[in-house]
């Protein structure tokens, strides 16, 4: 038998040109390119932050109320703990009944049930409306049974129908990416199919539906139009003290003066001893 | 144990025609046959892990004791519990070696008075104790393919089951992982009754007390193919004077 060596064969050198000709790179400029373009906008736009507002870049900016008699020395305090308070009451709402819709329609639901079908269908076009819908749905629902809409827990409910068909979705995928063996194998020990899930599949998904969830409120987190919709306030100088109170999120602290009237009274009546709380945590 | 007239079908496909045949206690039976004559079909409708296939449904009756399992009264947990299952594929759970022993009498609520010793008992009986007694705390993943196939089949007799239904348990290991799980069936021989499918002809003729030979054969007008069981007797009998040619022909390499 001839030995491997002796055997003719083609040179493994390489003879052909591989990348280096003229199209490959033009082809590799083009994408360097793009690249040096995203970053360069990106750098500048960080640049020029800095330097127009770096005479602001003082603990007043977020620990102030924003303010129009004093701009130079406004902040976006309200605007910031809006923000987080609206977020977790989001994530409140919106993480332990997606997952456990997610969980029951992947794990327990028998798909081939005319009402398990109209969900499914009904979830992926729910996760393609518009999120001004979901202002709306909450705004008129509070209205018709009279509760006030301009509070943190209308946004909250708002967002959180939002997102709740995303994270539904991404729970199951997350979920139907554990393999069927450790679901098998799991039963065939004698588990019933809620352990299972609550033992095995539940914790080998979280990793897949923590990234899903952050995602969802994410894109909550940057939604404006459903919490103008609910007429969340656009000038607030307190800070929100519970679910109940009027709240302003981040994209939304520049002043009208209109409105500055208005809410500001309303905030005084809304005053509420917790606030003092919140102001010693923050200030 | 014991299957009469058990058909069992796939939506409109019917994968196992007829069966009948009764499992020895404390005994080993080897289930052995071409590839989709529905062995593992069978298999898993002795302990209704069929339920897990929406489209699976058997007929025909599986006694237990004398009680069907299929009976409406009757809880398929239990049914699992008492009669374990072990897989093709090795497949531990993404936990500490620890765990996964003691996941089955957790999660079956076992009033085990130290689980420690139970661990160490199903452990040391499925000849894997010496290899890991000082990694209990490490995941399971980082054992061989041999390793995990036999903690599977630790934490299959941690529950205390009657019976164990092997499928293919050995098909993934090399001789000597093999020859250590054929022992440890000799051996768990005395306490449980063992339900095996193979396709290694040697194995079955090695651990298995009695032998059921399947075949499937094509339905004429629609292609299907149904397995049926051609033959069950002695192993002995089954590798020296199949009654049946077809019996002949596959253990003599000839056929499927
Ligand atoms: N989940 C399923 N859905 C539909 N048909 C199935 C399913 N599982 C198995 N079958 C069919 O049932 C028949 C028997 O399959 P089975 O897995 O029981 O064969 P087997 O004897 O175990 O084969 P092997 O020796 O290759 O494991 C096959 O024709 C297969 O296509
Ligand atoms: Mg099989």
């Amino acid at each position: 038998m001839a030995s491997l060596g002796s055997i003719a064969t083609a040179p493994l050198r390489a003879e052909r040109e591989g990348d280096k000709n003229a199209k490959s790179i033009v082809f590799l400029g083009l994408l360097w390119f793009a690249i040096l373009f995203a970053v360069l906008a990106l750098v500048v736009l960080l640049v020029t932050a800095f330097f127009d507002g770096r005479t602001r870049l003082d603990a007043d900016l977020i620990t102030q109320y924003s303010s129009t008699v004093f701009p130079e020395r406004a902040g976006a305090r309200a605007a910031i703990l809006g923000s987080a308070m609206v977020i977790v009451t989001t994530a409140a709402l919106a993480i332990p009944l997606g997952v456990a819709a997610g969980v029951y329609l992947e794990e327990f639901a028998d798909p081939r049930r005319w009402y398990n079908k109209l969900i499914e269908v009904n979830l992926t076009n729910l996760a393609a409306v518009p999120a001004i819908v979901y202002g709306m749905l909450t705004a008129g629902v509070a209205l018709s049974i009279g509760l006030p809409r301009r509070v943190v827990l209308a946004g909250a409910i708002a967002l959180a129908l939002l997102v709740l068909p995303v994270i539904i979705i991404t729970t199951r995928e997350a979920m139907r990416s554990v393999p069927q063996e450790i679901r098998q194998g799991s039963l065939a020990l004698g588990a019933t199919p809620l352990q299972t899930v609550w033992r095995q599949t539940l914790p080998s998904a979280i990793p897949g539906i923590a990234t899903g969830s952050i995602l969802a409120l994410s894109r909550a987190l940057g939604e404006a139009a459903p919490l103008l919709l609910l007429g969340g306030l656009v000038f607030v100088t307190y800070d929100p003290n519970g679910l109940m109170s009027g709240f302003t999120t981040s994209y939304r602290s520049r002043s009208s003066t209109g409105r500055h009237s208005h809410s500001w009274r309303f905030s005084r009546s809304h005053r509420q001893p917790l606030s003092c709380f919140w102001s010693c945590c923050c200030s | 144990m014991e299957c009469d007239g058990v058909d069992v079908y796939y939506g409109d496909f019917k994968a196992v025609c007829d069966v009948s045949l009764g499992f020895g206690y404390n005994e080993i039976t080897a289930l052995i046959g071409p590839s989709g004559c529905g062995k593992s079909t069978l298999l898993r409708s002795l302990n209704r892990m069929n339920d897990l296939i929406p489209e699976a449904r058997v007929e025909g009756a599986v006694t237990f004791h004398g009680q069907s399992i299929y009976a409406k009264d009757v809880d398929p947990i239990e049914v699992r519990r008492r009669i374990g299952m072990v897989f093709q594929k090795p497949n531990p759970f993404p936990k500490s070696i620890y765990d996964n022993v003691a996941y089955g009498p957790r999660v079956t609520g076992m009033k085990a008075a130290d689980m420690d010793d139970l661990v160490e008992e199903a452990l040391t009986r499925s000849a894997l104790w010496d290899e890991v007694k000082d990694k209990l705390k490490q995941s399971a993943y980082g054992l061989s393919g041999g390793q995990q196939q036999r903690l599977c089949i630790a934490r299959t007799i941690a529950v205390r089951p009657e019976v164990i239904l092997m499928d293919e348990p050995c098909s993934a290991l090399d001789p000597i992982a093999t020859s250590r799980i054929e022992d440890l069936m000799a051996e768990l021989r005395d306490d449980y009754s063992i339900i095996i499918v193979t396709h290694n002809m040697q194995q079955a003729a090695r651990v298995a007390d009695r032998t059921a030979f399947f075949t499937a054969l094509a339905d004429e007008t629609t292609g299907d193919r149904t397995g049926l069981l051609v033959e069950y007797d002695l192993t002995n009998k089954i590798f020296s004077s199949p009654a049946d040619e077809r019996t002949e022909k596959y253990i003599t390499g000839r056929f499927g």
